[in-house]
């Protein structure tokens, strides 16, 4: 009955998943953690620079050149939203900054229909990208492993930015004591606006890389939205390490859950109810967690905030 | 609250509620009736989330719950053969409260941004379970074979005597709301949303007073889920998912948080642009968007803050 | 002095009754259709607008000789949305006739309005279990199918070649279930395992098809409407499943082709689907109206406008039937139930719930003449099929 190569291979799709949350989760919770600011829009950013990306693959042909455009292309975008739009909600309540920013939710879902219409684009992957290697008579995916590969660097990256430069200390002391920051003379608006863009780099890259196995369409924002936020929650909100620990916790979890929990459930439920609760208990699996986590931890696993 | 011209605005909208059967009648188009009386269940949901929100500081995304929760009492107790309203009704409320206990208990334990994450993960369970319960529809829905039935007293197929009904419930949901704002409990309540540690301070149990709050909020929304099932004449899980939410969320803020009948200005603000926009255009929320943008940076207080010029904002 | 007096009564009783005599014949037919043209399934309510277009003009616009009307109405696929519409349409714009309906929630939250306007319903899509069973009418009809019908028709195929294991994937909401329901009533093999995904958000099915290959079954049945599909072929493929054969139903059609085929999704060629219909169905009603749809759109038409096509086809006929006299409900009622309106399907009767007993095929997708991705008929998988819910609804078969 249990199949440990089945087992090998969840758990690679588990961590596939995990680090593309993670990319977007490390943007978010540094957004949130610095500058206490809940941005629903991040998910309209991932979009954008999903459909960025299947529009200069498109043209070009190339889909490097269409991931390697998006960015910066992204990153100019989070830029003068954030100076534009943003920055007059920093003093205003969370209530205010979501209506906000679901507000821009609205609108770039319309603006996203009214340029590329309301089916989606599809991105054709390069050859090279579409095989599989066989690692112990398991098929694994080419693309999957370039995720993976992509988001293990980026985490690498942004540790050593984190812990190992000046920029990375004052985005820990920003997250930590924003007001102890601004009291040592540090212009806090410049280091908002750098978080802000790497964020929106990394929903970029995020959304071109997920381009190619989800679907590039309107609302694919909001569908992965709530899961980001929960990982946020979980790992603790301004925390690079609980975004990644938090990602991987529910990318795994996740998918742990959608394979085994009917069989869970056959060893000791009638067929039939196991067959209906495996599905519905899998679907509430990370918010089953997250209030766990929530309930003895309020603050998430490695909270940031320390004044 | 006491503004002159905010009591005007709100009266007329009233006074115009009370005529929408008349006109609807003239015109010989019962679908303002429908959409009169949709705004007004939405508005007293909007007035209970108020309660926790403009009042309390408590920002739930997970409100829309409740009324799905009362609207689906009221479908399975059909279901079951169970339609006297008389049964339905007050089931209806007393279930909502019991599950607002629970998500109360979970959510308060958390502030700030981790509250309205929870209070949206709760709500979003509720509709992946309304989704996974086939026995009554699923997401195909569950069509309200008749609705409640209170015997001689009064009739509320009858589309008009239901419209009042709604009419009726909507005056009552507001004067219980001032009672309650204006009581010693509300006080504690806008107490503790201003400064929670002062109030612990001075030694008030404010979790209590919260857990009360939310629990009172959420047996509100059920009674307007209930109204909600007998007006559509069908409950699907739809009406829990966290968008539902986030309209009433829109609908408070664009009235006017911590205002009274803030709620009601902006159901009905809500409503009209809904319908107004898109029926001129497939892509209104191309501006609703940007709308709502303008609404919180510039229209601080909200419509009716706006439109009555209220000088002392609670924020 | 007799004469003139008889002439002038009958003048005068001629004046007075001519009004009403003509009143009987509608000046114009007004036909209320309900559908989705908004967001991402806006795709399937325009190709529904677009054959309801190709009927009216293979009509000339009239009906039993008088102009027809065709009022369409956004749903958003929203039930109260669509509940407000048909109100609007029979209340404001005061329609003749209901069509449309795509989605079953939908048709569920507006079928007590429709009801009690004693106005006929033609439901052009929409094959929910209850409407065919416990909540039939007298004033509705369907031109489409039920649910359980087509992975039934499916689940026959799979007996037929010899499939002795099968996996399912689906999504877990009500359509999605309904059809691994049908799959499961007349497979005879053994389902190896069931995989219900949360819908509509997910769309990675990484964890599902691991489990799909380890489980090692002959085939894979699944059911990914709308963005899904692309999703799912992409993942199965990159999945290395190629070799397993996929199954499919409500998935691959008119409207995912040209986008499975624009990203190269080589995999979906040679799968297998089952429907009452296919671009290619051999009747000279059909193959008019696939050309003349090609001919003025460029594109293959897709089940829901043929569907919406046999709709107004069914109206039309019933209204000619009664000259335009739309107050013999009861004649055009009797006319609908006879199924002879020329439907892109043949000959059909209806079945005592009106929905139809009819054919069905099974269909692998193939390139055309023009390099075009579509489906072909390969045989016929059931005929004069009824549905398994018409023994629950109380109407009995009078015709």
């Amino acid at each position: 009955m249990f199949d440990p190569n089945l087992l090998f291979e969840q758990l690679f799709n588990g961590l596939q998943l995990g680090l593309l949350l993670f990319l977007l989760a490390a943007g978010l919770t540094l957004v949130f953690g610095i500058m206490d600011m809940m941005n629903l829009a991040h998910g309209s950013l991932y979009m954008l620079g999903a459909y960025v990306a299947a529009q200069i693959t498109l043209w070009t042909g190339s889909f490097l050149l269409g991931v390697a455009v998006s960015l910066p292309v992204i990153l100019l975008l989070g830029v003068c939203l954030e100076a534009g739009l943003l920055r007059p909600l920093y003093a205003r309540g969370h209530l205010d900054q979501v209506l906000a920013t679901f507000g821009m939710i609205l609108f770039f879902n319309e603006f996203v229909r009214l340029v590329w219409g309301p089916e989606g684009i599809e991105v054709p992957l390069p050859d090279f990208l579409k095989g599989n290697i066989i690692i112990f008579d398991i098929p694994l995916p080419n693309y999957r492993l370039v995720v993976i590969g992509v988001g293990l660097l980026v985490a690498l990256m942004m540790y050593l930015l984190v812990t190992r430069t000046r920029t990375g200390m004052l985005i820990r002391a920003g997250a930590s004591n924003r007001d102890m920051v601004q009291a040592l003379g540090i212009d806090i608006n410049r280091v908002f606006t750098l978080v802000f863009g790497i964020g929106a780099a990394l929903a970029a890259l995020a959304g071109a890389l997920a381009g190619p196995i989800l679907a590039v369409t309107i609302g694919m924002g909001e569908n992965i939205l709530i899961q980001v936020l929960v990982v946020i929650v979980i790992g603790g909100i301004g925390s690079i390490r609980g975004a990644f620990v938090g990602a991987m916790l529910i990318g795994i979890i996740d998918i742990l859950g959608r394979s085994f929990l009917d069989t869970f459930f056959k060893l000791f439920l009638p067929v039939n109810a196991a067959e209906t609760a495996g599905p519905a208990v899998a679907s509430m699996l990370i918010y089953i967690l997250m209030a766990a986590v929530l309930f003895f931890k309020p603050q998430g696993l490695f909270p940031a905030k320390t004044g | 609250m006491g503004n002159r011209a905010q009591i005007i605005i709100v009266g007329t909208i009233f006074v115009g509620l009370g005529l929408v059967p008349l006109f609807a009648e003239l015109t010989q188009t019962p679908f303002y009736l429908d959409l009169a009386r949709r705004m007004m269940i939405l508005a007293i949901g909007a007035l209970s989330l108020n309660l926790i929100m403009g009042y309390g500081g408590l920002i739930s995304f997970g409100h829309a719950a409740y009324i799905g929760i009362g609207a689906y009492v009221v479908g399975i107790c059909a279901e079951h053969e169970l339609v006297s309203g008389f049964i339905q009704w007050p089931l209806a409320i007393i279930v909502s409260g019991l599950f607002a206990i629970i998500f109360g208990l979970i959510s308060l334990r958390t502030r700030g941004v981790y509250f309205i994450m929870i209070t949206l993960a709760l709500a979003q369970m509720m509709y992946f379970l309304g989704v996974s319960l086939d026995r009554y529809g699923g997401d195909d829905g569950l069509p309200l074979i008749e609705r409640s039935n209170f015997g001689a007293v009064v009739d509320i197929t009858n589309n008009v005597t239901l419209y009042f009904i709604v009419l009726g419930a909507l005056v009552l949901s507001l004067l219980f709301c001032k009672r309650l704002i204006n009581s010693r409990f509300g006080m504690v309540l806008q107490g503790t949303r201003s400064n929670e540690t002062r109030m612990k301070t001075i030694g008030f149990p404010t979790l209590r007073y919260q857990l009360t709050a939310f629990v009172i909020a959420g047996m509100m929304a059920g009674f307007a889920g209930a109204l909600l099932a007998n007006h559509t004449d069908f409950i699907n899980p739809d009406m829990m998912h966290w968008t539902r939410s986030g309209d009433l969320i829109i609908m408070v803020l664009l009235g006017g948080m911590g205002s009274l009948a803030g709620p009601v200005v902006g159901a009905l603000a809500f409503i009209l642009l809904e319908e107004l926009l898109s029926g001129v255009t497939e892509y209104w929320q191309l501006i609703f968007g940007p709308f709502l943008i303008l609404v919180v940076l510039f229209a601080r207080g909200g419509l009716l803050g706006f439109f009555a010029n209220k000088e002392q904002r609670d924020e | 002095m007799k004469k003139i007096l008889v002439c002038g009564v009958s003048a005068l009783a001629l004046c007075f009754t001519a009004p009403y005599a003509m009143a009987a014949k509608a000046k114009k037919i007004k036909i209320g259709f309900v559908t989705t043209l908004s967001g991402g399934a806006g795709v399937i309510g325009k190709d529904m607008r677009q054959s309801v277009e190709i009927a009216l003009d293979h009509l000339a616009n009239k009906m039993g000789g008088i102009p027809v009307e065709v009022l369409f109405e956004d749903d958003q696929v929203k039930p109260e949305v669509g509940k407000q519409k048909t109100e609007k349409l029979l209340n404001k714009d005061k329609v003749d006739f209901l069509s449309g309906f795509i989605w079953s929630h939908v048709l569920l939250a507006s079928r007590n309005s429709a009801v009690k306007s004693g106005k006929f319903l033609i439901v052009s899509n929409a094959g929910t279990s209850k409407i065919a069973g416990r909540l039939c009418h007298k004033n509705i009809f369907s031109t489409s199918w039920q649910n359980d019908q087509v992975p039934m028709a499916l689940g026959e195929v799979l007996n037929k070649r010899g499939v002795k294991s099968l996996y399912i994937v689906a999504p877990n909401y009500a359509a999605g279930r309904d059809m691994v329901a049908g799959v499961e009533r007349t497979f005879k093999g053994k389902v190896l395992g069931k995989d219900l995904t949360k819908w509509p958000t997910q769309l990675d099915f990484s964890a599902e098809l691991a489990k799909a290959r380890a489980a090692n079954a002959e085939g894979v049945f699944i059911f990914y409407p709308g963005r899904a599909t692309n999703a799912f072929f992409r993942q199965y493929a990159q999945a290395g499943m190629t070799k397993t054969p996929l199954y499919s139903v409500f998935s691959v059609d008119s409207l995912s082709l040209p986008k499975l085929q624009q990203a190269k999704l080589q995999n979906v060629l040679g799968t297998y689907s089952t429907q009452f219909w296919s671009p290619d169905l051999d009747t000279p009603v059909n193959k008019k109206f696939v050309a003349d749809y090609r001919a003025k759109f460029n594109a293959y038409p897709s089940h829901y406008g043929a569907q919406s096509y046999d709709s107004i086809m069914m109206i039309a006929d019933a209204v000619k039937a009664v000259g335009g006299d739309l107050s013999k409900m009861d004649a055009m009622r009797d006319q609908m139930r006879k199924a002879s309106y020329p439907s892109v399907r043949g000959d059909f009767s209806y079945g005592n719930n009106h929905f139809p007993v009819q054919d069905f095929y099974l269909r692998e997708v193939v390139k055309d003449s023009t390099g075009n991705w579509t489906t072909k008929i390969v045989q016929k998988v059931y005929e004069n099929h009824q549905d398994v819910y018409a023994k629950k609804c109380k109407m009995k078969k009078s015709w």
